[in-house]
Order: structure tokens, then C-alpha cells, then sequence
């Protein structure tokens, strides 16, 4: 039941925020914000799952099954629980919203209590996806995740927020129209053999070779057409170039707080949902089209780090380097190894952790000089040293500096692409970790040009420390960021555990 | 316990129905009473009452076993009449309690909640008809007062316009059905329903039954606003006061699907009639009906237009039920239909309230004069909000569902293009339906405006409409099951 207790708390939570009155609105969201960050550190310490939730023999924690819907040969079961990939997940996006309601107390000054009732519902959602096991409740919480996400953006974001609102509801809709009539393909397949939506059984089924023919066509071939929909559609959530041009308008109109959560935990959901549904349902079709996206992830993270290099708004550059990031995670899953399954769920949430951070840095940066124009300011460090000490430790940690987080996703991510089966996985490894070269090249860039030098300012704002509220978000997940990369074994082996079943064994 | 005699089977309509009387008795004792505490409390007393009549008849099972016929089989209580009766005295209470304010100062009160009971009588003894004859006259029971109730407003051109244009396309097709169902009699002998249907194979009047039948679907789509008889309906709409535009577009709508089901079902059913492929025309129905109405709704600049094109459009959905039988899941189809139906009623009579509301706070209709609306007036909005986006498709309301399910059946069944083109309007209507959600929370307020306190009963049936949406989400079963069961008992 605790499962449930999440997404009630969350749920409740929205309501009660959204009604309150908007002075009590932030204070109210935080403390609702905190029972389900309470409830997801109980879960994580009393978790006990192994296996992965999918595959036979995967044992899972705090399972729920019931009978929800059922008519004629449609049967529908609310059926949740976590495993070592999902466990990390919620905890991730739990810990998120928390400090991106912290983040929202300075810039949010205006529908207050809808705005942290929207960052509830949203919560919610992506909740919902990381721990439903069903499809159909899964594509409920996949779908509910768009609204409050598209409000936020077109209600709080910038001077464009209407156009990159619609646009970001667009994509990512038609994206799941697109994955949805793949995914309905493979279970219109199975036929009688599977008469339920559940994502384990179906997988179950699907690896056990049950796929009949579907209108005279082939097993084969409906798998390769499933594999491409579900792929296409998952592949603009993360975002992989070059379905990836909605995320920088929705980045940069985006209010602080909702770039914390885009960025920090919603890219995830398409990553989640790749290794979920493509690289677990469908090996075999992912190891003949290896080679295809190991490229598409290596341009990703080539072109993703070229574009931020090019930007000249903070914001942007932070934008374009998740798509980088998250390259690096689409080659872990790609290249399905130990390491690279592995690396590439631990790169989610070092990715999630630095990116909302540094989505928060620059959020503290704003608020403060009101623009984020590189060219418009220098010498921050004078006038900010707590934030840029907290930028320059973002950075590095996306540079991938030992000892913090994204050191260890990467260097996981590597290591197993290195070693991977698919033909050229060298080649395609050793271009994607000149990707780093790039990366730290824009980074060193952004920060000298903005906060080391002579201070300079071409705005009318005065320019001093940042409030502690704004200060307390950042520094936690600069925290989390050392700590994940020093110890990344509090999640890392739960991980293995869920990931090692994959390829027939554990690590 | 003795078993009640079997008319008490009937009693969500005579309840409906003493209630109209009683509120006829209320105004000529004291006529023109604007007490509106007496008068809507007595409507929503009766509806609430018939609707828990329903519901407990549904719950006890008097809809199985093909039901309790009554007044020599004219009447027939089962699990779909039942289904329907739930549809209908929900959304008239939704109605009754918005008309509360809606009608502040109004002369004719009395008139309009006995008129409103009238039709929800005649919607339910539609549901429960068991004969040609009783589909007729209980046709006329709603159509009648509707036409009243359109022009309602009656200083007000464009009420009084609607109602007449309402009236010239409704009396012609009572005439097109009447002369239908004549030419039936004619070929089959009988007007009740199993006489219909134990009569049509032995006769040789293909070509006049026919005919008939199309002439009887003719009536059915005026009374759920189907192409092609479907262009009273956004004039209408527009025209009347909000609350009954509500009332029309859900209860009226689904009144006449309820009778088309049993009649195609049980009268003119697959395996009696072979010789007149009604399924063919139907498919044809649905697929223009959802198409032109959505087209017509994504370029209206009125958002009560826009409303009322789109459920055109819904209604396109909802004949999918009847277009896509003969695939093996008869019963999957058809009690999807009736759910959507359900579903339907909650989430379009809360829209159409919501109008209302805006009505009643002088805001203007087009799309610009709801900007901004979310601000002033967040938690109606999000009610619109959810309204809107259940509409479309959204898991935000049990209309994700209810389509999902819908559109499944139909694949299953083996008419995957017509789920695919139905998806692909479900899609389009996204547009517009986004617009509201858009104007009211992105776009900035234009001027001056105020508004001056929530009238109570409007906002709660808006709020409550909204609530039932989303419940309907978790409690998807709860009406699926005795829809599906329903629709089992006709084949």
C-alpha cells in the first residue's frame, strides 16, 4: 500500500495547495512536497527487491495487484511496485520536486498556489510512470505528466511560453501516439497468449517467443516496426537528435522551478521507458539496430555539445548539454552490457541531480541579474561567490570530474560500451568520449566569460548574495552530487541487481 | 418480503413524471412563483429520487433476464433502460441545480422545471420502450417541451430563433420517422418490437422495409444530432439558456441513441434482418459525423459553438456502437457506447455549465472573452480544464477511458479503420478544445472585468460534474460492467 500512500499524498497534496490562498501557497507545498518525500526514503531504506520487475523470477517490493477494469478480453490490473531501476527513480523525482518548490519561493510571485499545485500534480505523474507495472495505468500517468507541465511552461514561462507550451504538447503527444500504436502492435500480436495490459507478463510472453502473426505478417517484422514506433516515440521524450527541437524552447520559457523538473526528472521518463519497453521487451530487434542507434546517441551527444558550445543564453547552453547527457545514456542502454545498462540507469540520476542543479544555478543567476545572457555579465564571482561555487561544481560534475556523479555514470557508460557486441561499439565509444572534450570546453567557456573576471553588469540590477531559500536547493544537490559520486554503491548495486537479468545473469 | 407488482419497475419514469405534475399543482396554487428554493428543491427532490430508483432497480437485478416487460410488453425494464434512466436524471439534476441561479428573477419558473421533468419522462420512457408506438409518443414527450425550453429566454432573438429552426427540423423529422415506422407496420404487422422481429423474415417488402428503416434512423440522428440532420443543433444550442443547451446536448443525445440501440438491436437485429445493410449505413453516419462536426468545431470563434460542433463530433463516436456490429464483440461495442454516453453526460453538461457560469457573470462567448479567466476564477477553470481535456482524450476524466475502450472494442472487433479515423479526429479535436484550456490560464485578462461571487447551485453542479469526471477514472468499472451486461441482454 505504501505505493499508493505516494500518490495520494501527491495527489491530495495538489488539491489541497491548489485551493489554499496564495500566501500560504509555498510553505503549503513544501510540507506537502515532504510526505512523499518522507514515503519514498522509507520505501528506499525497507526496499528488499531483486531481479528485474519485468523478467521471470524478479522479485519486487511493495508490489499492489488488483483487479481494475475488466470487459470482455480486456482486462486491466492496477498493478505497481518497484525494482532496482524504478526504486532510484522515484526517489530521484521525489527529492526533485521538493528542492524545485524551494527553487520557485523567488521567481514564482504571481498564481501562486496553482502554480505549486501544478508541481504536485506533476509529481505525481512521474511518479506514477516509475512504479506502474500496467501499461494502461502507465500511459494514465505518462499522459497525466503533459498537463501541469504544459501550464506551467505556458502560464509562468517566458516571453515565447505560448508557442514552446504548444509545441512541447504537440511533440511529446503525437510521440506517444506514435510509441502507443507500437506498443499495441506487439500486443495485438500475442494474441490470446497474454489477456491482460501487464507490462512484466507481456515481456514475459514476448521473450518467450509467443509472437504470432498479426493480418499475414510476419512476427519478425512487427517486432522491427514495434521496436522502431516504441523507439520513435520514446526518443523525443529524452530527447535524441533530431526529434529534439522542442526541448530548448521549453527549456529556456520554462520558469526556474519546471526546468528543474523537465530537465531533472521528466527526460528520464523516455529513457526509463526505452529500457522498460525497447532494450527489455525486444533485445533481439535492439542488437540488429544497435550500430543505427549507438549513432544516433553518439550525434546526440556530438551535435547536443556543439549546439550548447554555440549559445550565448546560460540557459540554453545547460539546455542543449541534457541532450549530450542524456546521449551518453541511450549509448549505455545500447550497448547492453553490465556496465552499460547499468551506467546508463545511474546516469539518469546523476544527470537529473546536476542538471536540475545547474537549471537552479542559473535560476539563482537570473533572479538576481535578470539576464542570462552570457555576453550581458562577467565577474559574478565577486559579487555571488556561494552560487558560483555552486555553478562551478555543477559544471564539473557535468564534465565529469571524479568523485561526483556524473564521473561514475559516464565512466560506467564506457566501460560497458567499450566492451559491447555491436559492430564499431569502439569506434562509436571513443567519439562519444570526445563528447567530454566538448563538454567541458563549453563549460569552462560559460564560466569564465560570466563569473570569473572583472565584474560586470549591463543591466540596472543591483547584484548581491542570493537568499538562503535559494541557496538551501542548491546546495543539497551539490551534496547528493559528491555523495552519489564517492559512494555511487547506495544505488548502484540495486541497480545491477534489476539490470543483470537482462543478459541472463548478474553481475 | 412480498416482491413488489412489477409496475414499480417503472417507477424512476411515473416519479419523473408525478413530479412534473406536482410542480404544476405548486403553480397554480401560487402561479408565477419566483420562490426558487421550492421549486428547485421539489425538481431535484424527484430527480435525485428517480435516480436512486434507477440505480437501486440496476443494483437488485430487476434488468436481468431480459428484464421486466410491463403494460403488455410496451414497456420494457432491463439493464440498458436502467443504464440510460442513470444518464438522464444525473444530468437533469446537474441541470436543475444550475437553473437554480440561472433563473433568478425569471416569471415562469414552475413552467421551466416541469417542462425540464416532462423531458427527462420522455427520455426515460424512451429507454425503456418496447414498442414503435410508445418510441413515438414518448419521442414527442421530450421533443415538445424542448422546444419550449430553447426558446425559454423569450425576449431574447436568438432563443426564440433557435427554438423555431429547432421546431421546422423536429417536426419534419417526427414526420420522417412516423411515416418510417407507418411503413414498418405495414411490412411487418406489429409495432412492438419482438412482433417486428418475428414478422420481418417472412416478409417479402424488402425494398419498403428498407425504407422504413432508414426513415426510422433519419429520426434517430435529429435526436442525436448526426449528420445529416445534425445543423439545428449548434443554433440551438447557442440560442438556448445554458443550462438547458446542457441538457440537450448530453440527456436529449443520449436518449436518442438509446432508442436506435434497442431498435437496431432487438427490432431489426443482425441476424433477423439480413436484407438491409443498416450496419454499412451507420459506419457512413459515424465517420461523417465525427469528421464534419470536429472540422466545424476547430474553426468556431464562439466557444458555445465550438462546444456544440464538437458534440456533434462525440456523437460520431458514440455511433461507432451501432457501426461496428456483427464483429464478434457485439456486447464490447455497444456497452462502450453507452459508456462513453455515460461519461459524456458528466464531463459535456459540466462544460456546457460552465458556459452558464460565464454567462452569468456577463462574460462575453468567444474564445478572447474567456482570457485570462483562470486567474479569477482558478477552481471553476480547472474544472473547465478537466472538462476540456477529458473531452480530448486526456487522462485527466473518465473520457480517456471511455474512448480508449471504445476505440479498442472497434479494433477488436475487426473495424480497425474505423477506430484509426476516429483517432485521428480525436486528435483534431485536441486543437480546439486546448483553445479554451489556453485562453483562460495563458493569455492575459482584456479589461475590466470582475467577478462578482459564484452563484451556488451553477458552481456546484460545475464542481460536482468535474469531480464525477475524474472519479470515473478509478470507478471505470463500476459503470462499464452493467453497460457491457446491458448490452449482452439485447443479443
Amino acid at each position: 500500500m505504501i505505493i499508493e500512500l505516494l500518490l495520494a499524498f501527491c495527489l491530495i497534496g495538489a488539491v489541497v495547495v491548489f485551493v489554499l490562498p496564495d500566501e500560504y501557497a509555498p510553505v503549503g507545498a513544501l510540507t506537502a512536497s515532504l510526505f512523499p518525500l518522507v514515503t519514498s526514503f522509507v520505501m528506499w531504506f525497507g526496499f528488499d527487491g531483486s531481479g528485474n520487475a519485468f523478467l521471470e523470477g524478479g522479485q519486487l517490493a511493495y508490489e499492489t495487484m488488483v483487479q481494475w477494469i475488466s470487459l470482455g478480453p480486456y482486462a486491466i490490473n492496477w498493478h505497481v511496485g518497484v525494482d532496482g531501476i524504478s526504486m532510484p527513480l522515484v526517489v530521484l523525482a521525489t527529492v526533485l520536486t521538493t528542492l524545485a518548490i524551494l527553487t520557485a519561493w523567488t521567481p514564482i510571485d504571481e498564481r501562486r498556489s496553482q502554480f505549486y499545485g501544478l508541481m504536485l500534480l506533476l509529481e505525481a505523474g512521474l511518479l506514477g510512470v516509475f512504479v506502474a507495472l500496467d501499461f494502461f495505468a502507465w500511459l494514465v500517468f505518462w499522459e497525466v505528466v503533459l498537463v501541469p507541465m504544459y501550464m506551467l511552461i505556458g502560464v509562468w514561462g517566458g516571453p515565447r511560453r505560448k508557442y514552446a507550451a504548444v509545441k512541447f504538447f504537440v511533440y511529446t503527444n503525437l510521440a506517444t501516439l506514435v510509441m502507443f500504436l507500437g506498443f499495441m502492435a506487439l500486443v495485438f500480436g500475442l494474441g490470446d497468449s497474454v489477456s491482460t495490459l501487464d507490462m512484466p507478463a507481456i515481456t514475459q510472453a514476448i521473450r518467450a517467443g509467443e509472437l504470432g502473426s498479426l493480418a499475414g505478417i510476419a512476427p519478425g517484422t512487427i517486432k522491427s516496426v514495434a521496436f522502431v514506433a516504441m523507439f520513435a516515440g520514446f526518443a523525443v521524450k529524452v530527447p535524441i537528435v533530431p526529434v529534439h527541437t522542442w526541448l530548448p524552447d521549453a527549456h529556456v520559457e520554462a520558469p526556474t522551478p519546471a526546468s528543474v523538473m523537465l530537465a531533472g526528472a521528466l527526460l528520464k521518463m523516455g529513457t526509463y521507458a526505452l529500457l522498460r519497453f525497447n532494450f527489455t521487451m525486444l533485445p533481439d530487434v535492439a542488437a540488429d539496430f544497435a550500430p543505427f542507434i549507438a549513432l544516433l546517441a553518439v550525434v546526440s551527444v556530438i551535435y547536443g555539445a556543439m549546439l550548447a558550445l554555440a549559445q550565448q543564453d546560460l540557459k540554453r547552453i545547460v539546455a542543449y548539454s541534457s541532450i549530450s547527457s542524456m546521449g551518453f545514456v541511450i549509448l549505455g542502454l545500447v550497448a547492453y552490457t553490465e556496465y552499460g545498462l547499468g551506467g546508463a540507469t545511474f546516469q539518469m540520476l546523476s544527470h537529473g541531480l546536476l542538471s536540475g542543479l545547474l537549471f537552479a544555478c542559473v535560476g539563482v543567476i537570473y533572479n538576481t541579474t535578470h539576464t542570462r545572457m552570457v555576453g550581458d555579465m562577467s565577474g559574478l564571482a565577486d559579487r555571488m561567490p556561494v552560487t558560483t561555487g555552486m555553478f562551478v561544481a555543477g559544471s564539473f560534475g557535468y564534465m565529469g570530474l571524479p568523485f561526483m556523479a556524473g564521473f561514475m555514470g559516464e565512466y560506467f557508460i564506457f566501460q560497458g560500451s567499450f566492451a559491447a557486441d555491436f559492430a564499431g561499439s569502439m569506434v562509436f565509444t571513443a567519439v562519444a568520449m570526445f563528447g567530454i572534450v566538448i563538454v567541458a570546453g563549453y563549460f569552462l567557456y560559460a564560466m569564465q566569460r560570466t563569473l570569473f573576471g572583472e565584474y560586470r553588469l549591463e543591466t540596472d540590477y543591483t547584484v548581491g548574495r542570493a537568499a538562503v531559500h535559494d541557496i538551501v536547493p542548491l546546495a543539497v544537490l551539490v551534496v547528493l552530487v559528491i555523495v552519489l559520486g564517492t559512494a555511487p554503491n547506495i544505488f548502484f548495486d540495486m541497480i545491477t541487481d534489476a539490470v543483470g537479468p537482462m543478459l541472463g545473469g548478474g553481475l | 418480503m412480498a416482491p413488489l407488482p412489477d409496475w414499480t419497475a417503472a417507477a424512476p419514469a411515473i416519479l419523473l413524471g408525478l413530479t412534473a405534475i406536482a410542480l404544476l399543482i405548486i403553480d397554480s396554487i401560487s402561479p408565477r412563483s419566483k420562490n426558487r428554493n421550492l421549486l428547485a428543491g421539489t425538481t431535484l427532490v424527484g430527480t435525485l429520487a428517480a435516480l436512486a430508483a434507477a440505480v437501486g432497480l440496476l443494483v437488485t437485478g430487476t434488468g436481468t433476464n431480459g428484464g421486466v416487460a410491463i403494460y403488455g410488453g410496451q414497456i420494457v425494464v432491463d439493464g440498458m433502460s436502467l443504464f440510460f434512466t442513470i444518464i438522464f436524471t444525473s444530468v437533469a439534476a446537474l441541470v436543475t441545480l444550475a437553473s437554480y441561479d440561472y433563473l433568478a428573477g425569471e416569471t415562469e419558473q414552475a413552467e421551466y422545471y416541469a417542462l425540464v421533468m416532462l423531458a427527462t419522462t420522455g427520455m426515460a420512457m424512451m429507454a425503456s420502450a418496447g414498442s414503435l408506438a410508445l418510441v413515438f409518443v414518448s419521442f414527442e414527450l421530450l421533443s415538445l417541451p424542448s422546444y419550449a425550453l430553447v426558446a425559454f429566454l423569450k425576449d431574447n432573438r436568438g432563443s426564440v430563433e433557435a427554438s423555431l429552426k429547432y421546431l421546422l427540423v423536429g417536426a419534419l423529422s417526427s414526420a420522417i420517422l412516423l411515416y418510417g415506422i407507418s411503413l414498418i407496420y405495414g411490412v411487418t404487422g406489429g409495432l412492438s418490437f419482438e412482433t417486428i422481429a418475428a414478422n420481418i423474415q417472412n416478409s417479402g417488402l424488402t425494398g419498403m422495409l428498407g425504407i422504413g428503416v432508414l426513415m426510422v434512423l433519419g429520426g434517430f440522428a435529429f435526436k442525436t444530432a448526426s449528420v445529416p440532420f445534425h445543423f439545428w443543433a449548434p443554433e440551438a444550442y447557442e440560442g438556448a439558456p445554458g443550462p438547458i443547451s446542457a441538457f440537450l446536448s448530453s440527456a436529449s443525445k443520449a436518449a436518442g441513441f438509446v432508442v436506435a440501440f434497442r431498435v437496431f438491436t432487438v427490432a431489426f437485429g443482425l441476424d433477423i434482418v439480413s436484407s438491409v445493410d443498416w450496419v454499412l449505413a451507420f459506419q457512413v453516419l459515424a465517420i461523417v459525423t465525427m469528421t464534419l462536426g470536429n472540422f466545424a468545431a476547430a474553426t468556431q470563434d464562439n466557444v458555445k459553438r465550438m462546444l456544440a460542433y464538437s458534440s456533434v463530433g462525440q456523437a460520431g463516436y458514440v455511433l461507432i456502437g451501432l457501426a461496428a456490429l456483427g464483429g464478434g464483440q457485439d456486447a464490447l461495442v455497444l456497452g462502450m457506447s453507452m459508456t462513453h454516453l455515460l461519461v459524456y453526460g458528466f464531463m459535456n453538461t459540466g462544460a456546457f455549465l460552465f458556459i452558464a457560469l460565464a454567462e452569468h457573470w456577463d462574460i462575453g462567448r468567444t474564445f478572447a472573452d474567456y482570457n485570462g479567466l483562470g486567474s479569477q476564477a482558478p477552481i471553476a477553470c480547472a474544472a473547465m480544464s478537466v472538462f476540456m481535456l477529458s473531452l480530448a482524450g486526456i487522462p485527466l476524466g473518465g473520457g480517456f477511458l471511455s474512448k480508449y475502450f471504445l476505440f479498442g472494442a472497434a479494433v477488436g472487433a475487426g473495424f480497425w479503420w474505423l477506430a484509426a479515423i476516429a483517432i485521428v479526429n480525436s486528435v483534431l479535436s485536441l486543437y480546439y478544445y486546448l483553445r479554451v484550456v489556453r485562453a483562460m490560464w495563458f493569455e492575459e485578462s482584456n479589461g475590466d472585468r470582475t467577478i462578482e461571487g459564484y452563484p451556488l447551485g451553477l458552481y456546484t453542479a460545475v464542481i460536482a460534474a468535474a469531480v464525477v469526471t475524474v472519479l470515473l477514472i478509478p470507478a471505470f468499472n463500476f459503470v462499464a460492467d452493467p453497460a457491457v451486461d446491458a448490452a449482452a441482454a439485447l443479443f
